[in-house]
């Protein structure tokens, strides 16, 4: 029975979750869940804007300094006697000293010494300390409304009714389509002021017009989100936003989807828990939203760079290690052994590796099947010949590894000389992590770099071997001229 | 077998010299990659002792980058830079840094002298403070440049040339043997210049090795006497006067700069 | 003992103590971190600190000091980290990093202290975010004699204790690593190259953050004490342009503002005539935004009128 029961008290909690969720639980419910995912919507909008203008944190000010203002307002409103809760005169109170917060902020920042982030800290911390006395003195006025003040500081959509839902919702819809309409100018005054002021547009109106979105949907907000969290639902939905894209068209949809999920989440989170901070839930939704993208978005994101940027390493050390096998076996090559190996210690890249990342990387290379790796089974007392001698690990290119490294020096030779050819515009060509030249330049060019890199004494060995590895090629007069006559052309270093 | 011995010069990468002990800065294979693009790709590099070296190279070429990689402020890709055959850490006390002027808060709150005590902390160490000695020598830093009447002025109030050389005045305080310096010539009049390069002549006489990131191509045969051109990687390097052609300045600067050419020519009608 | 002296050392003075405590360790923290540029660090520290404290509150099920101060100092060096992360790998600007950290940890904080209230637990999410000096009082022994023994000190409220040590705290760290704070604010590129670890001193310096914001928190609250931390030190900066005045200034405006914004709050109603006393932390915030008034306005070389009447920028 008691299972029955249990499960039907399931059902039936699950159905009103259901009814929220679908709009259907009453007028007044549906109203608040609209107004405020629509709010969550127009936040991340407006939010993408004051992140690009790295005003991010303006909102934060903007919305502590709102609460001596909305104090303020509900003392006026109890005095004369119309009641401390008119909503029109807290937003009007909230709005008023906000915005004085904002201009103190920037007051101070241009005229004194002190930089914006301290002026924004100084100011917050000093108006909501000022709201916090006013407060107190509310509470000592005895009005018995004072808990309406309340829900704005934590935020507090039970208590909405269907006016406050209204005017959220038309703030909302305003701003979206404001920021809409205006998108090109917005854009272009996040971009670049100085250009557009020079091209004639209104930036200062501009700025303005911008800043007044941010006040309206902020003083609109704190109803709903809070005083203490309202500055997330600008600052996170694009944060997170700005993972996914590089484009302000496509960051503004996504930012305003975000935040409306945040909205709607946490609207629906409250209307079936009444006892929930709406506030806080909207903005952990948002945050998980900002920190699922920071560590899964493929372009940006926390693994993708890193697995990349491990790659890179990978590919820059096998790099050196293979050109460093070749060119050392190259030179030590005779006829009676065409494939000579070569001491580990031998190479200088290896010296400052630590034994981890040496026995990682070098079972790596083995794994790919590039390298064999023998130790030298003898003595330094069998060997009194070599003074001083390596003893120690030896690495021998495969027949793979020779490929491989015939390949990566060819490439090598060939970044090089495109560089050197083509000083002006190679930057922005040169990419590490292609495999082959090949990849990143046209074969044009590589035919033109090829032909000028045969020219140059000497490097007619590398493009045949790397051609034709098997057999080594290993003319010994050729052998004998490649260490002074090396492509590269950095001359030696002066003593 | 034949198995090569350690006794001849052995590099990882065949036909690169193997840096010698004893220079000051020995660069091996180093690059430098932010986001997958090199800024510095696989330079090789051995600076001469005592010597005054210029580096020199278009804007983002990655000069500052390379002195802050070798100093190992930014990481490493990869590569081995060794100072005197040994690493950065070990050799620390030895090398001097000038940072670009513009990389600290001149409105912080500290006097000139505090400034040129700073390079004595590496001496000094962890916890301990900074003694009557050290001040001193400190302060004798000052004079060498010529601001000891400006000890206890704020940094803010002293002028661009005269911050200059309290960070230089710092660097002689480090009592390093090789230094490196970021634009020491950025924003200081003409006379700060000149009084700049005495000292760096006089670091030189001392045996002291000095490579400095530099914009002026006019004044680099005056004031050097090495020259290391770099774009993103080595284009050449070596005495001033054999370096410091017309032709490799175009393969530095990729005919970017129609200066070039009168710079050239004006070399030329020195020589 | 005379009543009203008793009066004051049982219900003004160990409020007052508090106060003064933090005040001194915030001033010196906070004038770090305005002169690095990183004051929206303690302002985001200081909201971050929350989930800790209340997770440690939780899980303890006490209000004694040592857990919370373990809580709160693993939150703010968790947010401090985050910020790193979100900013370095993230590319996201330094601020918007913050302010992604910092309310998601808040919002976390305050979810979880809403769950704790539902459960009855007590816990005033009024009291962290505003702190209450009035509810700290003591009862000393009513006579002179008996006062100056050591059984009076054990009677002290733990609040004045814990904020007095993070006062001594931040003192000695000041005093033992002035030089290596000096040159990790002044210039971490050399500071790096002369082999000291300016991550390791930013790091200390946000667990001894942590450790000054929960001290304050049951004295001024979580969100005032960023006034506490960032007011007087940028006071002092607007004042002076040598570090040890400043941090001297600094601790010293810290302390008026404390102590008249206690007065304030606590006698000045009486003296115009209400019942009713306002919140002293609200107070004290405003005294130190009045002094930061004023220092903007007339300081003798940076304020306002001295630049206007020498037409110096």
């Amino acid at each position: 029975m008691a299972f029955f029961s249990e499960s039907s008290q399931l059902a039936t909690e699950f159905a009103d979750a259901f009814a929220v969720m679908t709009l259907r639980a009453g007028f007044n419910t549906a109203l608040v869940v609209i107004g405020t995912t629509c709010l969550g919507v127009a936040a991340g909008v407006i939010g993408t804007f004051s992140l690009l203008r790295k005003r991010a944190l303006m909102a934060d000010a903007l919305a502590h300094s709102a609460l001596p203002g909305l104090a303020l307002a509900f003392i006026l409103g109890s005095l004369l006697g119309i009641g401390g809760k008119q909503l029109w005169l807290l937003l009007a109170g909230a709005a008023i000293s906000g915005v004085l917060g904002v201009l103190i902020v920037q007051g101070i920042s241009r005229t004194t010494r002190i930089q914006e982030d301290c002026a924004i800290a100084a100011v917050l911390s000093v108006f909501f300390g000022a709201g916090v006395v006013l407060l107190s003195i509310i509470q000592g006025m005895g009005t018995g409304e004072e808990g309406g003040l309340h829900h704005f500081i934590y935020g507090q959509t039970a208590a909405m009714t269907r006016g406050d839902a209204l005017l959220t919702l038309m703030a909302a819809v305003a701003t979206i389509m404001v920021c809409t309409l205006t998108f090109k100018e917005f854009r272009l005054i996040c971009f670049d002021r100085g250009f557009a002021a020079a091209t004639g547009w209104p930036i200062s109106t501009i700025d303005f017009a911008m800043m007044a979105m941010v006040i309206l949907i902020t003083v609109v907000g704190l109803q709903s989100v809070g005083i203490l969290l309202i500055v997330a639902l600008l600052v996170i939905p694009p944060a997170g936003a700005r993972f996914w894209t590089n484009r302000v068209s496509t960051m503004i949809p996504l930012a305003g989807c975000i935040g409306g999920v945040s909205g709607y989440l946490g609207s629906v989170a409250s209307a079936l828990l009444p006892g929930i901070p709406v506030g806080a839930v909207i903005v952990l939704v948002a945050g998980g939203v900002f920190f699922f993208s920071m560590i899964a978005s493929p372009t940006r994101g926390l693994l993708g760079s890193t697995a990349r940027h491990l790659w890179m390493r990978i590919r820059i050390a096998e790099d050196h290690l293979l050109r460093g096998i070749y060119e050392r076996s190259e030179q030590m090559a005779s006829s009676a052994e065409p494939h000579p190996g070569v001491y580990l210690d031998s190479l200088a890249l290896t010296r400052h590796w630590n034994w981890l990342g040496r026995l990682l990387f070098l079972s790596w290379c083995r794994a790919r099947g590039w390298i064999e790796i023998r130790r030298d089974k003898m003595k330094p007392e069998e060997a009194p010949d070599r003074e001083e001698a390596p003893f120690g690990t030896i690495l021998l290119l495969t027949p793979r590894g020779w490929e491989q490294a015939g390949r990566r020096v060819r490439n090598h030779r060939l970044w090089e000389e495109y560089l050197t050819t083509f000083t002006d515009v190679a930057l922005s060509h040169v990419d590490y992590s292609a495999d082959l030249v090949e990849h990143s330049l046209s074969p044009t060019i590589i035919a033109q770099l090829e032909a000028s890199l045969a020219t140059r004494k000497g490097a007619a060995w590398l493009l045949r071997k790397h051609r034709s590895i098997h057999p080594l090629d290993g003319t010994p007069e050729t052998r004998a001229s490649q260490p002074e006559n090396h492509p590269d052309n950095i001359p030696p270093p002066s003593r | 077998m034949k198995l090569f011995s350690r006794t001849t010069p052995v590099s990882s990468l065949a036909g690169r010299p193997e840096h010698s002990p004893t220079s000051p800065l020995s660069v091996h294979a180093m690059t430098v990659a932010y986001h997958q693009r090199p800024v510095i790709w696989d330079v090789e590099y051995e600076a001469p002792a005592q010597a005054l070296i210029a580096i020199v190279g278009p804007n983002g070429a990655g000069k500052s980058t390379f002195m802050k990689a070798c100093l190992g402020i930014i990481p490493r890709a990869t590569g081995l830079v060794e100072f005197w055959g040994k690493r950065f850490e070990e050799q620390r006390h030895r090398v001097g840094y000038v940072p670009q002027r513009e990389s600290v808060d001149w409105d912080f709150p500290v006097s000139a002298i505090d400034v040129v005590c700073m390079g004595r902390y590496g001496m000094i160490g962890w916890f301990r403070r900074v003694s009557r000695e050290h001040r001193s020598r400190a302060m004798e830093c000052l004079e060498m440049v010529g601001l000891s009447d400006f000890a206890h002025r704020q940094i803010n109030q002293l002028s661009g040339g005269q911050q200059q050389r309290v960070f230089l005045a710092r660097a002689l305080a480090q009592e390093a043997s090789l230094y490196f310096m970021d634009e020491p010539f950025a924003g200081v009049d003409a006379a700060t210049e000149r009084s700049i390069v005495e000292i760096l002549k006089q670091l030189k006489a001392d045996g002291k090795t000095v490579i400095v990131v530099h914009h002026d191509l006019s004044t680099v045969a005056d004031y050097f006497d090495n020259v290391v051109l770099l774009n993103t990687r080595i284009i050449a390097h070596g005495p001033v006067s054999s370096t410091f052609t017309n032709d490799n300045l175009r393969r530095t600067y990729g005919g970017r700069l129609t200066i070039l050419e009168e710079v050239g020519e004006s070399m030329a009608s020195q020589r | 003992m005379d009543s009203t002296i008793y009066q004051f050392i049982a219900l003004d003075l160990p409020p007052l103590l508090a106060a003064l405590f933090s005040a001194i360790a915030c001033a010196i923290l906070g004038s770090y971190l305005v002169l690095r540029r990183q004051s929206l660090l303690g302002d985001a520290i200081s909201h971050s600190v929350l989930p800790g404290i209340v997770v440690a509150f939780l899980v303890t099920g006490s209000r004694s000091t040592i857990p919370i101060f373990i809580g709160a100092a693993v939150a703010g060096i968790c947010s401090a980290f985050l910020i790193e992360v979100v900013r370095k790998f993230g590319n996201v600007d330094e601020s918007a990093a913050m302010g992604v950290i910092f309310s998601t940890f808040f919002a976390l904080g305050i979810l979880t202290m809403e769950q704790a209230a539902a459960r009855n637990v007590d816990l005033d999410p009024d009291c962290l975010l505003h702190g209450q000096l009035e509810t700290i009082f003591w009862y000393p022994p009513n006579d002179w004699a008996t006062f100056f023994s050591w059984s009076t000190l054990g009677s002290v409220p733990a609040e004045v204790y814990a904020s007095a040590i993070a006062a001594f705290l931040v003192i000695g760290f000041v005093v033992v690593l002035w030089k290596e704070l000096l040159i990790s604010s002044f210039d971490p590129a050399l500071c790096h190259a002369l082999g000291f670890r300016s991550d390791l001193i930013h790091h200390t310096l946000m667990v001894l953050l942590a450790c000054a914001v929960v001290a304050s928190f049951k004295t001024v609250g979580s969100i005032l004490v960023i006034a506490l931390l960032v007011c007087p030190a940028a006071t002092a900066r607007l004042c002076t342009d040598r570090l040890g005045v400043h941090l001297i200034l600094s601790v010293v405006f810290a302390c008026v503002a404390c102590s008249t914004g206690y007065i304030t709050a606590a006698f000045g109603p009486q003296w115009l005539g209400y019942e009713q006393s306002v919140n002293v932390a609200g107070m004290i915030a405003v005294m130190s935004g009045v002094l930061l008034g004023g220092a903007a306005c007339f300081a003798p070389r940076y304020g306002i009128v001295a630049r206007r009447r020498t037409g110096r920028r």
